[in-house]
């Protein structure tokens, strides 16, 4: 019963509000350019759907690659930082500065280097800048987190550095790789979104690209409708992810 | 000869001051050997010394063992969660290089000894609090070391499991004939288990003294009972007593 009360009481939420907004629009009759009506947006998603579809996917696969060579990346600098103190000691006041420097900033710049022509590379970058940062911080602590006694155990048995590594600390670090990784999903699909905001509307065409076009065109329907799906495939991913982590971390602990 | 062999040794860390000593001790082989004494006596750093973890920062230190010849069990089972009881147990093999499938029957048979036959495939997090410290038992067991060290290794158990465990401990003892130091603030597994008792006095531990304890280990059914027990205890409490006031 509560279970079912649990599930239901989001939803209640979205029903009433979207209740409160629609007779709002239709008792004050707010022009359709400032603040169209649920239904309004309802029909504009309905009305044309595959092009939207079509600019989800545009966005989300450029997120998930982003996020494959932002994984490959950080890991493996994790790994040279883990080896080596004096590189992690040479590495972190820089990394800090690239994670603390928004990417809105840093977008026009990397564009240029991109090309005009290749704007959808500019945003794959940009998208991994942001996403390489969580599962970097994470690789670096998770690699630091064996416990001590264990690591002395390897010790007493004259494990190689390599040994240690591949064989201790690895294995130490998954929990923390795990919520890297979910955090860095995230993260790349805002990063990629913000890429193509600073890459303007000619460039790549996903869904901030639909923002921005039916903003420009004053469709006000259409802009909710695309920030609604942006909405969505942020909850799926992140769901996904999140059961994604929880499955992870019982095979790793055995139960 | 020794196993280890340690002469005026002094442990001084840079913050904390100086932990250990001065402290001369010699490990015979095939001993049994209880280091007793108030917390922060530098027990443990004691136990890093003779495990060759550490070096002393003044002394004379000597170990007559090559790698590997030397088990640890830990306060905390200390197994890899990630692995099961036996991949954790075939670990010391496989990272002194022996092969995969050898290092795992081997591991099986550490396991059987300790009476965890069945539980090869089980996890650390599956496993009882007994039960994953008999597992840290078999690791250490299983590369037949000359010299095993324990750091309180029962201090988290209860009653039971502990008086099981050290019957066992010593039973196994029997058959290989390692050297034991085990370190404990418990006084009667001390007696119990060991044949020499040897008691460091408040931090920096230096010796307070040394006690025989008569009678044959393994011990026989009710040695608790006996009059050398009990009078080996009183005096070990006795110079717990006296070595945890002002510097001896």
């Amino acid at each position: 019963m509560n279970r079912i009360v649990d599930a239901l009481a989001p939803l209640a939420l979205i029903a009433a509000l979207l209740g409160i907004w629609e007779a709002a629009c239709r008792l004050t009759g707010v022009p359709a350019y400032f603040l169209p009506a649920p239904s309004a947006v309802a029909k504009a998603l309905a009305a044309d759907p595959w092009p939207l579809i079509q600019a989800s996917w545009n966005t989300l696969s450029v997120a998930l690659l982003a996020l494959i060579i932002a994984s490959v990346t950080a890991q493996a600098t994790a790994l040279l930082v883990a080896l080596s103190p004096v590189l992690e000691r040479a590495i972190r006041p820089l990394a800090s500065t690239l994670q603390v420097t928004p990417v809105v900033a840093i977008a026009p710049l990397v564009i240029i280097w991109a090309g005009i022509d290749h704007a959808e590379r500019a945003v794959v970058a940009l998208a991994v800048l942001v996403a390489f940062f969580p599962i970097f911080s994470g690789a670096v602590t998770g690699l630091k987190s064996a416990d001590p006694d264990l690591e002395r155990l390897f010790d007493l048995y004259g494990a190689s550095r390599w040994q240690k590594v591949m064989r201790l600390r690895l294995p130490s670090a998954v929990p923390f790789l795990l919520e890297g990784h979910k955090v860095g999903a995230g993260l790349a699909i805002s990063g990629a979104v913000v890429a193509e905001f600073a890459a303007g509307s000619g460039g790549v065409r996903g869904l901030a690209w639909r923002i921005l076009d039916a903003g420009n065109k004053l469709q006000t329907a259409r802009m909710i409708a695309a920030l609604v799906v942006l909405g969505l495939m942020g909850v799926a991913l992140h769901a996904a992810l999140d059961r994604l982590e929880r499955v992870g971390l019982a095979w790793w602990r055995g139960r | 000869m020794p196993l280890v062999f340690l002469q005026s040794v002094e442990v001084e860390y840079l913050r904390r001051g100086k932990a250990l000593g001065p402290l001369s001790l010699t490990i015979e082989p095939g001993e049994v050997l209880a280091l007793v004494g108030p917390s922060g006596c530098g027990k443990s750093t004691a136990l890093r010394l003779l495990a060759g973890l550490e070096s002393p920062t003044r002394g004379n230190l000597q170990r007559t063992m090559a790698k590997g010849e030397t088990g640890v069990v830990f306060q905390a089972p200390t197994l890899a969660p990630w692995l099961t009881a036996q991949a954790n147990v075939a670990l010391p093999l496989e990272l002194s290089g022996i092969p995969k499938d050898t290092a795992s029957t081997q591991a099986r048979e550490a396991l059987t000894r300790v009476g965890l036959a069945g539980a090869e495939l089980a996890r650390p997090a599956q496993l009882s609090g007994g039960m994953a410290m008999r597992a840290s038992l078999a690791r250490a067991l299983v590369t037949n070391p000359h010299l095993l060290l324990l750091d309180e290794p029962f201090a988290a158990l209860d009653e039971i499991t502990r008086r099981s465990l050290a019957d066992d401990v010593l039973k196994m003892w029997a058959q290989t004939k390692p050297a034991i130091v085990f370190v404990t603030h418990n006084v009667e597994e001390a007696v119990y288990m060991a044949d020499r008792v040897v008691v460091l006095t408040k931090g920096p531990g230096r010796i307070a003294g040394e006690i025989a304890v008569p009678g044959t280990l393994p011990r026989p059914a009710g040695f608790r009972t006996t009059a050398g027990f009990r009078d080996a205890a009183e005096a070990v409490s006795a110079l717990l007593a006296k070595g945890s006031e002002a510097s001896l």
